[in-house]
């Protein structure tokens, strides 16, 4: 036992190694991104999240939306999330699209499609409700699990409530089904969602995959990015360094 | 190399059959008896109410209309409060129990003041209690095994650092002179939990980071709670109860050591694996996969002493049941470290991102690797406290044979299935004009996954059906030691599994 400081050194260096490297040498690295002003637009991106949305934000996570839903989209050639529509940044999602928010939700699962620009394919409020209250009624054959809960019965008390759902199969006669507070900020945080601006200075280090009109202006990478590409790269593009978030 | 265990002079714990030696251990054994039961008692529970979460949540991940109206219990509050049942409530009792009891059989320590580690797994127990309650309320904070709210952590960190502190305290008093691999392991983890899980609060929660800083904070805690916390426990239990069992010495042990040290260092990193093309910085992902192929240096070398242990001794897995469960467990630690090695690689890496996969390799590490090791664990070390034998032997085989065929099945179903989903979530098909064509449409992955997921459940209730299994067992043999006549009447005609020569040699 005599010897055990040494071993309690290195019991603490082994950690430390990956806290320094994994978490303080980023912290460091980019923990300090601000947002790009951008001259021609006068606007600071990524544009600040309307405080509706920010609530609705709360509801996402307390009902653990990101369980299933992943917030990232990939570069176009890794995966298929360019393919599907999901993010139309050919370099997919970069660190600072992320810096305004509080609480970063990536996600690791994709039991239902990524959300990360769900405010770009999906605009209408009244649907996303509908889709809430019971997803089967939008997307037939969806194993979303219906949120009724967002919802309130109620008798109708005079006139109806230009809120109320219109459900497919009906309401009892004289009662309406309404969405209750939650459920509208949810829906403003959903609309929210999307990352439309695609001029930040890193997307020149950012690999994107020649698009056929340009040919082969795309630059291959900065050359201080000598890192080799984190993931195999698609047959298509043999050296291709992958995104560097990081200035 | 800071103090090599010493095994040449004392090969393995399987040694020491001395009268005096006996009464040493049954002091220590005495020492440790009231905070080993607290925690063990308080592990089943919330075995058991894990169990039953996790099943709730399997069954909506086929048949979203069940329970749906109930708030409470939503997919997505449902599973991670499943998660953190077992993750903290089962796995953090279960592994402080087993992780208590070798330290002070291994360090020959008594435990001293026991009172106020009763005192802090009571508010351990107490945090976690509000911890998944405030998920299940909706306060989760929506980060992966971080989601128990801000106001049942800390009281988690301070029990935990009571009880860890404790340890080390007994092991510094302890008299043996040397020092064995499971203590090294046990030591260590103990060490990082509290490192870990203090940085990933104060960065993700109190303080938070800005950006996908955050991503990488929770990844590296995600993935070194299983690394670095399950791993070194259910390690230090295989080889204590290896050797043990078998009564012989550790095949190759000498190369413990680098096993350990390899181990501790290249784990750190391999959570970073688990965000290839997200927005963070490319090398640090390349850190990762360049971290998760190293980490087969570690399984290469556990393996080999796990395995060659065993080998020309498995006439002995039909009659220890302990043994049992000791080389499932070893023999998934090696199987899910592969792996993941293998998941770190370029086209495979691709398939298997975001996919059920992922959740299986989890499941591998927390279930088929670390909760096995401590079932066995418990099973030997449960009637050397309570000096009594366990009161069903059919229960233990009964667990056994549950939870090992429900887990293999469980694995199976998600990491084929979450293959399966991966081919078409993250691969376009090749269009007829060999260029890739449009990707497959998804409710048509989600109508495919179906079928695994079913099988998921199955296995599911498989695994809780051990474990009623378990904790019945459990309680009654509590039961039969306080009570006098149920002792008596074991006594008259006690449940014994048959005991090995090589078991007895082990005994206290």
């Amino acid at each position: 036992m005599n010897r055990s400081p040494l071993l309690f050194l290195g019991i603490f260096g082994a950690l430390a190694f990956s806290f320094t490297g994994m978490v303080l040498v980023n912290q460091v690295g980019y923990g300090a991104l601000t947002p790009f002003k951008d001259d021609t637009e006068g606007k600071a991106y990524p544009l600040q999240v309307p405080g509706l949305a920010a609530r609705g934000k709360l509801v996402y996570q307390d009902l653990g939306c990101a369980t299933c839903h992943t917030q990232q989209v990939r570069r176009d050639g890794y995966g298929t999330d360019v393919a599907r529509k999901w993010g139309d940044q050919p370099g997919g999602s970069v660190a600072r699209d992320y810096i305004r928010e509080g609480r970063v939700l990536l996600g690791s699962v994709r039991i239902g499609p990524d959300l990360r620009n769900v405010g770009v394919r999906l605009t209408d409020a009244t649907a996303l409700l509908l889709h809430l209250y019971d997803p089967a009624l939008v997307v037939p054959g969806s194993t979303m699990p219906p949120s009724r809960f967002l919802f309130e019965q109620r008798k109708i008390i005079g006139e109806a409530s230009p809120k109320a759902l219109k459900l497919p199969a009906g309401v009892a006669p004289g009662y309406e089904i309404v969405p209750t507070a939650r459920a509208e900020n949810l829906v403003a945080y959903l609309l929210s969602l999307k990352d439309t601006y695609t001029s930040y200075p890193e997307s020149n280090y950012i690999y994107a995959p020649p698009a056929p009109e340009k040919g082969a202006e795309a630059k291959p990478a900065a050359a201080k990015d000598t890192v080799k590409p984190a993931a195999a790269p698609s047959p298509a593009t043999p050296a291709a360094p992958a995104k560097e978030a990081a200035k | 190399m800071a103090s090599a265990p010493s095994s040449a002079a004392k090969p393995s714990p399987a040694a020491s059959s001395a009268p005096a030696d006996r009464a040493e251990s049954a002091a220590i054994d005495a020492s440790v008896k009231a905070p080993v039961l607290l925690l063990l008692g308080a592990a089943i529970l919330w075995l058991l109410a894990g169990s039953a979460l996790a099943l709730i949540a399997s069954i909506k991940l086929h048949t979203p209309g069940f329970l749906a109206d109930c708030e409470l219990l939503t997919y997505g509050r449902v599973q991670p409060a499943a998660n953190n049942a077992l993750a903290y409530g089962w796995g953090l009792n279960a592994g402080l129990a087993v992780g208590l009891w070798l330290l002070a059989r291994l360090a020959r320590a008594t435990l001293r003041h026991g009172g106020l580690i009763l005192v802090a797994i009571v508010f351990l127990n107490l945090g976690v209690i509000l911890g998944v309650g405030g998920i299940l309320v909706g306060d989760s904070t929506a980060l992966d095994l971080l989601e128990m709210p801000r106001y049942a952590t800390p009281l988690i960190f301070a029990a935990y650092a009571i009880i860890g502190a404790w340890a080390v305290i007994t092991l510094r008093t302890g008299r043996s002179p040397h020092t064995f691999i499971s203590q090294w392991y046990v030591l260590a983890a103990l060490f990082w939990f509290p490192w870990l899980y203090s940085v990933a609060q104060v960065l993700l929660v109190f303080s938070p980071v800005r950006g996908t800083v955050q991503s990488l904070v929770d990844v590296w805690f995600a993935h070194n709670l299983l690394a670095l916390w399950f791993t070194p426990l259910g390690l230090a239990g295989i080889y204590y109860f290896l050797p043990k069992v078998l009564g012989r010495p550790l095949a190759l042990y000498h190369l413990a050591p680098l096993g350990f040290w390899s181990l501790a260092i290249f784990s750190g990193w391999v959570g970073a694996a688990g965000l290839l093309a997200s927005p963070v910085p490319a090398w640090v992902q390349s850190a990762g996969v360049a971290a998760s192929l190293m980490t087969l240096v570690p399984v290469l070398i556990i393996a080999l002493n796990h395995h060659l242990t065993l080998v020309g001794r498995f006439s002995i897995l039909k009659t220890s049941l302990v043994l049992r469960f000791i080389v499932f467990g070893a023999i998934c630690f090696t199987l899910t470290s592969l792996q993941n090695a293998a998941s770190a690689l370029g086209a495979w890496a691709e398939i298997t991102q975001f996919t059920y996969y992922g959740l299986a390799h989890a499941q591998g590490v927390q279930y088929a690797f670390f909760s096995m090791v401590m079932f066995g664990a418990i099973y030997f070390l449960l009637p050397r406290l309570l000096l009594t034998d366990w009161s069903f032997g059919k229960l233990m085989a009964v667990h056994f044979w549950a939870s090992a065929l429900g887990i293999a099945l469980y694995l199976f179903a998600l990491t084929v299935g979450g293959f399966k989903q991966g081919q078409e979530l993250n691969v376009l098909p090749v269009g007829a004009d060999g260029k890739p064509g449009l990707p497959v449409p998804f409710l048509d992955i989600v109508s495919h996954t179906l079928p695994w997921l079913q099988a998921g459940t199955c296995a599911l209730i498989l695994l809780t059906v051990g474990h009623v299994a378990f904790a019945i067992n459990f309680v009654s043999t509590l039961l039969q030691s306080i009570c006098p006549t149920a002792r008596a009447a074991a006594a008259a005609g006690p449940v014994l599994l048959r005991t090995p020569p090589a078991m007895e040699v082990a005994a206290r």
